[in-house]
């Protein structure tokens, strides 16, 4: 079955991706003259409203209403910023990359669409520092987009103006946090803020914000070029549009496909990712990325929609899952995971400071052989003490739902590491936990 | 509005979060990264509660109660079981690094972490791995570095570069290897870095000084004691033990110095146990100069009953020992220890001040000022803690506008930084040589001192044009004085803060000028003037005129002069100062310490410091405070002035039979000899104050550990110490067991709150007034309804001479004050003297920096400092360093190239 992709249509492999001439040609910027044009700020904001538009950065929220909420008209503080959180640092995800790297006037597009309907006057596309590739097209893009008229002052004279810059980060998992990254933006500690207040009143530099995710800008053109009703039609359940969905782990093709949202796991992981490798077996799956929830192979039929994966257990997430097979040691790779959010850490509040390195102290020992089952049990204790609320952000926590689904779902594998006094799998030897 | 905690209701007041109102309602909830002074900022996570929807509700949702504001009605749960659980894991959690090095740490015995863990129940250790561990850094000879202890509430930082304006303390690193430090090792250059070891809660940030002579905080003997460096007057608890004062840490009071003290203060208590002090009464040219009380005694009584009797006063010693020599030698022969300029201009702030048509504005009131002008004030140098809560006005107003913007609480410390970005309240910053508030002021101006009272004056004519206005000024002139009379008019409690710095007087009338036109309309204004000394206020409240005047009296010959706690080479040139001495054929001196004064003195006379005293001061606004001995000295000849100066006096009269007056009873005395004194001894807890007959016990209690005594040469206790007279304290830890009046606290204690962050059992509500407050006794009194009196003599704009300069004193924070340059840690933070000069002065003497010239009069040379912005025809000399000269400040001098 053929589906509209959308969002990687002009995205081919071995192609350089469509310079602002090509993108033009190929019905690009129309939706930018369409809303300056045509449409005012809060058509825009009702359009994507409409639409039902998710974010894609994992949280999940109705783009439109989280716009809805920046202060609109004369008396509004400026300037007011749109950021795009391109910090794509979910281990496993690699979804923003292929947008970044395949089309990268269409993020931008999707950008002055948002900036406009939030009256913005600035943006900034918050981009991970590995995205070397990207990092240099986005830059060529947007002296592009200012040569055009696209960006800078009295954009298609509309009296509306907007600046685009790109900033890289340094490399922190912490700055993919809405909060942690208009701080990092500021040049201050990227350590998160309490809400409220929340970005849309005092973000960037204390004034009206949105951070929006990569993916969830570049469905913005097509929803003001298609219509709310269109993008919805895309959709195989009621969360609106197509997803990219990523597979990594064990499989025979992994990769990220687009395919209309609530696609079932079985689909994309037997016909996209072509089932399993040879001999092996799955045993759980990261729908979401590494802070999400383990779903099993009964959860195969699940629907990937918000709603859908929610009610199996886990997040949709970012939509990019690892799939963890039978000849992988589950204490092992929770371990991984947890050395990486441990060292991720920001350091502002105490449970997820210190209790993460603690968390993958105990795993470590396990894997090591000196771990017991009071071990255990202090995993169990700190899945729920580091829960949501406990900690300042949502770091922790995430970090928690592998590891307690872990707990849940292959009991006996931690089991075995303290009774065993040892690893029962195969596997090299793991290193120090320092960082 | 009420709240239920644990299912009781409390009242709460609107605006403050929950953990605000548990401690208010006297709930033992344990907090790091929240502080009163500091707001919330929900870090650490140990203030957490379970909030209910309704009675009903059961599951609750646990919440940080620092965060969440009260409402209403609402109905939290500080005993229920899973919060409980959490704030123990919270401990736990800080615990799998801290080291367990209590019993070798400084903040043992006072630690808010220890208290804070035994509060949790958190007790037996599960983590058994490696502890983290950090290189320590050398942060000069104020604070020690112990940064394995760090539990990471970010107070430090937050105190250091938030609230204090510091830049060199920062953190660094991330996940939980995050460290608070410099940058590299080096000294602190805050000069409220000290404040540093009270906002730790634990041993990171400790008190080097005090590590010199380490005592455990149940170990020291304590009383309530005033700050003698300089004229603000913060309130301080020192600390006692075999003898040698061992500390000084912040004694809460919400209208002075709140939670803070500047390390001038809190570091320069060393003199107490200088090898430099007079122990015993000594009779110069005697084979054996040590002399006991009785020798000395017979002595005085012949010297006393000399005819040209004169008595000189000093701005350091308390009202009573002044009040004493006055006495003693009368009313028309007591002159007070400063020069003629410095008495000149502390009487005219005296009479502004008496005038009542100003409000004299306390530190509290500068805090929360909505628009300050410092006008010549070098108040960062001069009076630190005020120069702390100019700070605090600018950062405030900002914040308030900011939180009113959104409607955010005022605690929601974080939120309302980011919203106030870099914006601050108003504040013009007008000096001679620029201060480091410069960088927090809208206005700024660096101008001679005749120069900064024109545009003081220019600003008083903008805001009532009934003033005159300047002849001849300059358009930049007007256009700051409109920038700042505009500010003026639109703030709803501006301060103007001026005082002697500018040795000027236009500049304090200028002050006076703008305050009071500011009032015309609304009552307004108030206005701070700071002075050179702990009593200076006092001493110029006795009216006594300068010891200059005594060459004006005819039979200035042959003077048998009486110097209390005075170096009368620090006030006077040193030409002055010898031509003083040689009219003397006698001289008796009472000090503490020996300097140039006490080596003239054929009669020297061993006198208490504040810490072996007993005394009053009032402070440069006219707030009258008591303190208390801590200790009577191992050496039995030292006494408070007013003792000997007591026995003196009976000495004088012949009286063989007569009692010496107790300190009330002198009190009595001078209110009503001066009654412009009324009602200061409302400021001294009564020596015959006793709660059920018993003492207010110096010491911590029985059960806190102490060991005995005098635990150094015998275990079993000694027979406690007598006063002589009566005292309202007692110098053990036998006494009254409850609560003491919090103004007159000892130290600060509460059952499970061995830390100084106990206070808050003492306040009414956190950061807020104490329980049972007494009313401070101020001397200056608001007449709101009497018409201000406007000076209106503008100077001419200053006109560089040629050849000649003004001299003008450059104060420094840590070095300017007598006392606390006998410390040795302060000595070495000491700058080297200069003289600074303009760039064009500069190269008009052919000089640069570091060459040496020198000062007529005066006789030592002194290293060049050029100055960009200093104005032509104008010096700045460094003051008040051991061994600088003091010149005739505000006076013209020659200037030639060693």
């Amino acid at each position: 079955m053929i589906y509209e992709r959308p969002l990687t249509q002009h995205i081919h492999i071995n192609r350089q991706p469509l310079n602002l001439k090509e993108y033009e040609a190929k019905g690009g910027y129309a939706a930018v003259r369409k809303a300056v044009k045509e449409m005012t700020p809060q058509e825009v904001q009702k359009a994507v409203q409409d639409s039902n538009l998710k974010g894609r950065g994992g949280a999940g929220f109705n783009t439109g209403i989280k716009w809805s909420f920046v202060p609109m008209g004369s008396d509004a503080p400026h300037p007011k910023y749109l950021i795009c959180n391109a910090d794509e640092m979910e281990p496993g995800t690699f979804k923003d990359r292929l947008l970044l790297e395949g089309n990268p006037h269409q993020l931008l597009e999707g950008m002055i669409l948002a900036a406009y309907a939030i009256q913005a006057d600035i943006s900034y596309v918050f981009l991970r520092w590995a995205y070397k590739k990207a990092a240099a097209l986005i830059k060529q893009s947007i002296a592009e987009a200012y040569a055009a008229g696209y960006l800078g002052q009295n954009i298609l004279n509309s009296g509306w103006s907007l600046d685009m810059h790109l900033h890289t980060g340094v490399g922190r998992y912490m700055c993919g946090e809405e909060t942690a990254l208009l701080n990092a933006l500021e040049g201050k500690r990227a350590t998160p803020r309490a809400k409220p207040p929340f970005p849309q009143v005092s973000g960037l530099f204390g004034k009206p914000s949105i951070v929006n995710n990569v993916e969830t800008l570049c469905c913005i053109p097509h929803i003001i070029n298609n219509g709310a009703d269109w993008f919805k039609k895309l959709s195989f359940t009621e969360d609106a549009g197509t997803k990219l969905y990523g597979v990594s782990g064990k499989v025979k093709r992994p990769g990220v496909w687009e395919l209309p949202m609530g696609t079932t796991m079985r689909e994309l992981l037997e016909e996209h990712a072509g089932g399993m490798r040879n001999g092996l077996m799955m045993r759980g799956v990261l729908p979401g990325g590494a802070s999400t929830d383990f779903l099993t192979p009964a959860h195969l039929d699940t629907r990937l929609d918000y709603q859908s994966v929610a009610i199996a257990g886990s997040r949709l997430g970012t939509g990019t899952m690892i799939v963890m097979d039978d000849a992988t040691c589950p204490v092992g790779f929770v371990h991984n995971l947890q050395h990486f959010f441990a060292q991720e850490s920001c350091g502002w509040c105490t449970p997820c400071r210190e209790g993460l390195p603690w968390v993958e102290k105990i795993l470590l020992s396990l894997e090591h052989g000196e771990g017991t089952q009071a071990d255990i049990d202090m995993l169990q204790m700190h899945t729920q003490l580091l829960g949501p609320g406990n900690t300042f952000c949502a770091l922790a926590p995430g970090a928690m739902e592998p590891l307690q689904s872990a707990l849940k779902y292959f009991m006996e594998d931690f089991e075995r590491h303290a009774h065993e006094k040892g690893c029962p799998y195969v596997h090299e030897a793991v290193a120090s936990s320092e960082w | 509005m009420t709240i239920y905690i644990d299912n009781k209701p409390y009242e709460a007041k609107a605006g403050k979060n929950l953990l605000e109102a548990c401690l208010a309602a006297g709930i033992n909830l344990p907090y790091f990264c929240w502080h009163p002074s500091l707001g919330s900022v929900g870090a650490c996570r140990q203030c957490a509660v379970k909030v209910f929807k309704d009675e009903k509700d059961t599951q609750g949702r646990l919440v940080m109660s620092c965060m969440e504001g009260v409402r209403d009605g609402v109905r939290i749960g500080v005993e229920e079981a899973t919060a409980k659980a959490f704030r123990e894991q919270v401990i736990e959690w800080m615990m799998t690094n801290h080291p367990h090095d209590c019993p070798v740490c400084d903040e043992g015995g006072s630690c808010h972490l220890q208290d804070m863990t035994v509060m949790t129940g958190h007790d037996y250790r599960r983590y058994h791995y490696k502890k983290r561990t950090y290189k320590n850094q050398y942060l000069g000879p104020l604070i020690n570095h112990e940064m394995n202890r760090c539990i990471q509430c970010y107070r430090c930082v937050r105190y250091y570069h938030d609230y204090a304006g510091g830049d060199d303390l920062n953190v660094f690193a991330a996940h939980n290897h995050v460290y608070f430090g410099r940058d590299k090792d080096g000294v602190l250059q805050s000069p409220f870095s000290g404040n540093l070891a009270e906002v730790c809660p634990t041993g990171v940030f400790t008190d080097k000084t005090l590590k010199e002579h380490y005592t455990r905080k149940w170990d020291l003997t304590m009383a309530p004691s005033v700050c003698t460096h300089c004229s603000v007057g913060c309130n301080i608890t020192a600390g006692e033990r075999y003898g040698k004062l061992r500390c000084v840490v912040n004694r809460y009071n919400e209208e002075v110095n709140g939670y803070f003290l500047c390390d001038r203060g809190r570091f320069g208590y060393e003199f107490v146990n200088s090898e430099n002090r007079v122990t015993q009464p000594l009779i110069r040219g005697r084979m054996s100069e040590a002399v006991s009380e009785e020798e000395l005694m017979h002595e005085l009584s012949v010297l006393l009953s000399q005819q040209k009797l004169v008595g000189i006063g000093s701005a350091r010693a308390s009202l009573e020992s002044n009040f004493a020599l006055r006495q003693l030698v009368g009313a028309g022969n007591f002159y007070a220890g400063i020069s003629e300029t410095e008495a000149y201009l502390t009487r005219l702030i005296v009479q502004v001040m008496q005038e009542g048509t100003l409000h004299s504005a306390s530190l509290k009131d500068i805090e929360q000022a909505d628009a300050v002008i410092v006008l010549g004030e070098d108040v960062w140098n001069t009076a630190p803690m005020m120069a702390l809560a100019v700070r605090q006005a600018a950062m405030k107003t900002a914040a308030n506008n900011a939180a009113a913007q959104l409607s955010l609480p005022a605690w929601h410390d974080a939120a309302i930084k980011e919203l106030v970005q870099t914006d601050k309240g108003f504040l013009a910053n007008i000096t001679v040589a620029g201060s480091p508030i410069d960088n927090i002021a809208q206005v700024t101006v660096h101008a001679v001192p005749d120069d900064i009272a024109r545009l003081g004056f220019a600003v008083a004519h903008e805001l009532s044009n009934t003033l005159p206005a300047l002849a001849n000024a300059d358009e930049k002139l007007l256009q700051t004085a409109r920038q700042i009379a505009a500010a003026l008019q639109q703030s709803k409690h501006p301060v103007i803060v001026s005082g002697l710095s500018c040795v000027n007087s236009a500049v304090i009338r200028a002050a006076f000028d703008i305050a009071a036109a500011l009032n015309n309309t609304h009552w307004k204004a108030s206005v701070a003037y700071v002075l050179p000394e702990c009593n200076s206020m006092g001493l110029a409240l006795m009216q006594a005129p300068s010891a200059e005047r005594i060459f004006d009296s005819s039979n200035a010959n042959d003077m048998t002069a009486l110097i209390l706690e005075n170096d009368l080479y620090r006030y006077l040139p040193q030409a002055t100062a010898d031509a003083f001495f040689s009219r003397c054929s006698n001289v008796i001196a009472l000090d503490s310490i020996h300097n140039n004064t006490t080596e003239k003195a054929q009669v020297l006379i061993p006198a208490a410091t504040f810490a072996e005293a007993d005394g009053s001061m009032v402070n440069y606004e006219g707030r009258t405070q008591h303190y208390y001995k801590v200790f009577i000295p191992k050496e039995g000849h030292i006494k408070e002035s007013f003792h000997w100066l007591n026995s003196m006096r009976i000495a004088k009269n012949n009286r063989s039979n007569g009692h010496g007056l107790s300190l009330d009873e002198l009190l009595h005395e001078a209110e009503i000899e001066m009654p412009v004194f009324e009602g200061v001894h409302d400021a001294m807890l009564s020596p015959h104050y006793s709660i059920h007959g018993e003492h207010i016990p110096r010491e911590p209690h029985r059960y806190s550990g102490r060991t005995a005594m005098y635990a150094n040469l015998n275990v079993s206790e000694q027979k406690p110490l007598q006063e002589e007279g009566e005292s309202a304290f007692g110098f053990t830890m036998e006494g009254f067991k409850g609560q003491p009046p919090a103004d007159a606290a000892p130290f600060f204690w509460s059952p499970g709150w061995n830390s100084g962050q106990s206070v808050t059992k003492y306040q009414q509500e956190p950061g807020g007034a104490f329980k049972g407050h007494i009313p401070a006794v101020q001397l200056f009194h608001d007449k709101v309804d009497k018409a201000p009196v406007f000076f209106k003599d503008i100077p001419e704009a200053f006109v560089a001479r040629k050849q000649k300069w003004l001299v003008l004193p450059q104060y420094h924070v840590l070095a300017s004050g007598e006392l606390s340059s006998y410390t040795k840690a302060l000595a070495s933070l000491l700058p080297e003297a200069c003289v600074v000069l303009s760039e064009t002065d500069a190269a008009l003497l052919g000089v640069r920096d570091g060459d040496k010239i020198r000062v007529h009069p005066g006789t030592t040379a002194l290293p060049v400092k050029v100055h960009l912005s200093l104005a032509n025809g104008v010096v700045l000399i460094s003051a008040g360093l051991p061994g600088t000269e003091v010149y005739n400040w505000g006076d013209w001098v020659k200037i030639e190239k060693e």
